[in-house]
């Protein structure tokens, strides 16, 4: 499975963010979105990517974009999760049918279950500007996030 | 390949010289674990790679998970104003259980600093406009958690290990 690429219409999806609440990609329409695809909520070190991109939530609101993050994880799991970590953005439950969010971005790792450690820069008109599939173990920083946020701002 | 964007200047935390031709930059999170015990590693470095090895400290205090660790990294910014930061810095990564705030000035005055001159550089902007760019600074050069080290320029993946970061400055297996 390969991620969408660059230039593609990124696909529409509505996931619950809480037991009685949904959000759409059409809700972030008008500002950039890091759609963030990650295996699984308690990763076992501290200094995890999501716990990073927490701390830098300014950086990304200074190029007008917000993070979503998204997992197979259940609703539950992901409330739990997200009050221990203090997380201030959304984890979305890619739960029922499982993964079919990521399939729909090229992001599920059929081999195991799991959402891939994949990235992707939705601009305000809902196309894919930019995507990066993390090499396996390997977690991305902020860093090829704010290139690709910047490159985007320079090309406008 | 994640790179260090923000090279290394004057106004640094290093040991070593600056013409040293190993090169480690460790950002970290004095509340962290495992930032503490890879503190341990960097001292045997040190030790081992002798007039070899320059070491920078930059902070990035996860301050969402780790409630001390911003006022934490303020108190060793404060230290280093009355020329104490490597002292503090070890003190804090020896007692990491012992950094609320009292604790924080406790530290300060074993170190016998100017107590009244600590708290006020501790909260100080310049203090914490110095954070938050080292946090800035990390951010565009790839740092994916605590700690993350860079030899040589380049980030280190794989882990803290001994083995991994002196195989990563030195391109030699240990």
């Amino acid at each position: 499975m390969s991620l969408l690429p660059e230039g593609t219409k990124a696909p529409e999806f509505t996931l619950s963010l809480a037991p009685d609440q949904k959000v759409s990609l059409a809700d972030c329409r008008g500002r950039n979105t890091v759609l963030v695809f990650y295996p699984a909520d308690w990763s076992p070190v501290c200094g995890d990517q999501l716990a990073v991109y927490n701390e830098l939530l300014p950086l990304f609101r200074g190029h007008d974009a917000e993070i979503v993050a998204i997992s197979v994880d259940s609703v539950w799991c992901h409330a739990a999760f997200a009050r221990d970590r203090k997380i201030h953005f959304p984890l979305l439950a890619d739960f029922e049918p499982k993964g079919a969010v990521a399939k729909a971005y090229g992001a599920y790792r059929d081999q195991d279950g799991f959402a891939e450690r994949a990235l992707f820069v939705i601009d305000p008109a809902g196309i894919i500007r930019w995507s990066y599939l993390s090499p396996l173990g390997v977690n991305p920083g902020a860093d090829v996030i704010l290139d690709a946020l910047q490159s985007l701002k320079a090309k406008v | 390949m994640a790179q260090l964007r923000v090279p290394i200047t004057s106004t640094d935390h290093a040991i070593g010289s600056p013409d040293a031709p190993l090169v480690l930059v460790e950002y970290g999170d004095y509340q962290c674990p495992f930032c503490g015990a890879a503190q341990l590693v960097v001292k045997q470095l040190l030790i081992d790679l002798r007039s070899n090895l320059l070491f920078v400290f930059r902070n990035f205090p996860l301050a969402e998970v780790h409630p001390f660790a911003f006022p934490a990294a303020a108190a060793a910014e404060a230290a280093g104003l009355q020329s104490h930061f490597w002292p503090m810095h070890d003190r804090l990564f020896e007692n990491q259980h012992l950094l609320d705030p009292g604790s924080l000035l406790d530290h300060a005055r074993a170190l016998r600093l100017n107590t009244a001159r600590f708290l006020t550089d501790a909260q100080s902007p310049n203090v914490q406009r110095r954070i938050a760019a080292d946090m800035e600074g990390g951010a565009r050069s790839g740092v994916n958690g605590t700690p993350t080290f860079f030899a040589n320029g380049v980030r280190v993946d794989g882990g803290y290990a001994y083995e991994n970061l002196a195989a990563a400055l030195t391109g030699l297996r240990v």
